[in-house]
């Protein structure tokens, strides 16, 4: 079984965003980077449930993204992860990064591609999709639960709703979300296993970029909270009716 | 040049995101100087004709009864291969569970430019830029789709459905329907209550409720305003409510006209799964609570007392007895 994980680099969640040189640059002044967390909590760390329970399997782990992705890399690799690929490119298009994740999947031949349900930097939920097109595979997106029984994944995702139950003979993609795994700390163990894991550096394949960031805007400032006093509730829902208009 | 938009159904009827879709195709057709045609894959029971409203001339179905199940590949080749068949250069899709996993598939297949999770009509004044919501709703950053086919996925609730006059000519497509490698082998589906990503109104709970005993106040202010209900993940995680009612970063984004937070503190983790609602309202005991910084309107206070009096003033206003 060989499994590969898809790892994007992105801001803390409570990240404050600002930008600089004209709002075309997020500003990384006082970013703290992480693996983007439905990455790491639920892709990977499935990943790693199924090498625990069948020790043959191979995990790769590969991001897009340029030198300052290693540090990112190499703490997935201390969670769990046999060996990372970089492919040395920086893109914000999602067909383009997409396109990498197929080359490389394309050559080396996964039965699972894992990707967590979306990036909380873009928040496109994109990669997944694009990634099975582009391998002609399957794709079960939003997926909260995977079993696997030989060539066979039986794959629980969420739906509008509720959830529905599928079963797909592998190779698959699934993107992943809460419920998948339960996050887990790298130990001390993992972390210097990590320092000898390869980490390959890849020059990206000729693809076209074919969405560009113009620039960013943040949105307009809350006008305030208006207060109600507590004795008045009659007040607020008279301001929600008349004034917001919200039922 | 045309624009063509997929229609989302589930058990056989056309789901509301599908209004908005079709309402922004028929905006951006508009703009484009083009025309805006509808596709829906398998079997409905709704008058697909009456679509036309929305300002759409024409629906493509391909009514196999397979397709009633989703299979993304599939259904994305048919899409792609539509496209292609009617001329279409914009593909419009909703950034919903299954808009964004098929708007990516056909995106790829169509070799076309995606935005996902736009927030309004393109900039066409001067080539195509898509403004989309980012950072989990914190920012907005303009896109500019430089390839001849384009995809955007719009987020639900970004804009309102815009029903006139008309009426839509429906005609079957004859595409070959692949056999699907996804068999789905059971539905679950939360019956009785709204659909959180659909609800235009939200009600939600925090660990100020106490406890899963004391959710009457909440349910009863829902009821009046035919609100969805959710929670806060301490509340999901402590099993008071079940866990699809969870929103928030992890558990479900939600982008309602009116977002209720009852006991919730507002955590950013809370906020990056309700920012983008248009109105929150917030009652919390705790004027220290930073979701008063992001709400619209607020009361400091003990929420046991206030909602009850929230119920019985909306039931006045809307004259339920």
């Amino acid at each position: 079984m060989k499994i590969l994980v898809c790892i994007s680099k992105t801001p803390d969640t409570t990240t404050k965003i600002a930008f600089k040189d004209g709002n075309t640059q997020l500003d990384e002044n006082g970013v703290q980077w992480i693996i983007n967390p439905y990455d790491e909590w639920y892709s990977l760390v499935r990943a790693i449930e199924l090498k625990e329970k069948d020790p043959s399997t191979i995990i790769h782990l590969v991001t897009v993204g340029g030198a300052d992705c290693d540090p990112i890399i190499r703490k997935a690799l201390a969670l769990g992860g046999d060996e990372a690929f970089r492919i040395n490119a920086e893109s914000t298009d999602s067909y383009f990064i997409a396109a990498q994740i197929a080359d490389l999947a394309n050559k080396n031949g996964y039965d699972l591609i894992f990707t967590g349900k979306e990036a909380i930097d873009y928040n496109s939920a994109a990669i997944g999709g694009m990634v099975a097109e582009l391998v002609g595979a399957p794709y079960l997106s939003l997926a909260t639960l995977f079993e696997l029984n030989g060539q066979t994944a039986t794959i629980t995702r969420e739906i509008e709703g509720g959830e529905e139950v599928a079963i797909v003979a592998l190779p698959v993609v699934m993107s992943c979300q809460k419920g998948m795994a339960e996050q887990r700390i790298p130990n001390m163990r993992g972390i210097m296993a990590a320092r000898t894991k390869p980490l390959q550096v890849i020059e990206p394949a000729a693809v076209d970029t074919l969405t560009s960031i113009v620039g960013f805007e943040l949105p307009p400032a809350k006008a305030g909270c208006k207060m109600v006093a507590a004795d008045n509730v009659a007040e607020l829902v008279r301001l929600l009716h008349e004034e917001a208009k919200a039922f | 040049m045309s624009v063509l938009v997929y229609i989302d159904q589930s058990d056989n009827h056309v789901k509301k995101s599908a209004y908005e879709v079709l309402t922004y195709g028929a905006k951006l057709a508009a703009q484009m100087g083009t025309t805006a045609a509808g596709i829906i894959l398998g079997k409905v029971n709704d008058n697909l004709a009456e679509l036309g409203k929305y300002g759409v001339t024409t629906i493509h179905q391909v009514s196999n009864e397979r397709l009633n199940q989703l299979d993304t590949q599939v259904a994305a080749k048919i899409i792609a291969d539509a496209a292609q068949a009617t001329g279409a250069t914009v593909l419009v899709f909703s950034q919903n569970h299954s808009g964004k996993a098929i708007a990516a598939r056909v995106a790829a297949r169509l070799k076309a430019g995606l935005v996902a999770g736009a927030a309004g009509l393109p900039d066409t004044s001067n080539g195509f830029v898509v403004k989309k919501t980012v950072f989990s709703g914190k920012a907005f950053a303009n896109i500019s789709i430089n390839s001849p086919i384009k995809v955007i996925a719009l987020n639900p609730n970004s804009i309102s459905a815009v029903a006139g006059e008309g009426s839509a000519t429906v005609a079957e497509l004859n595409i070959a329907v692949d056999a699907p490698k996804v068999t789905i082998t059971a539905v679950n589906k939360i019956t009785g209550e709204i659909p959180l990503t659909e609800a235009d109104i939200v009600v939600s709970g925090g660990r100020g409720l106490k406890g899963p005993e004391n959710w009457g106040v909440l349910l009863d202010l829902a009821k009046v305003l035919g609100a969805g209900t959710a929670c806060s993940r301490p509340v999901g995680d402590a099993h008071w409510r079940p866990h699809h009612e969870h929103v928030g970063q992890t558990g479900v984004q939600v982008a309602p006209n009116l977002y209720i937070a009852l006991g919730i503190s507002g955590a950013i983790q809370h906020l990056a799964g309700v920012n983008r609602s248009k109105i929150m309202v917030v009652i919390n005991k705790d004027p220290e609570a930073p979701f008063f910084k992001a709400a619209d309107y607020g009361i400091v206070g003990d929420l046991f007392e206030i909602v009850p009096q929230m119920t019985a003033e909306i039931k006045k206003i809307k004259g339920i007895a």
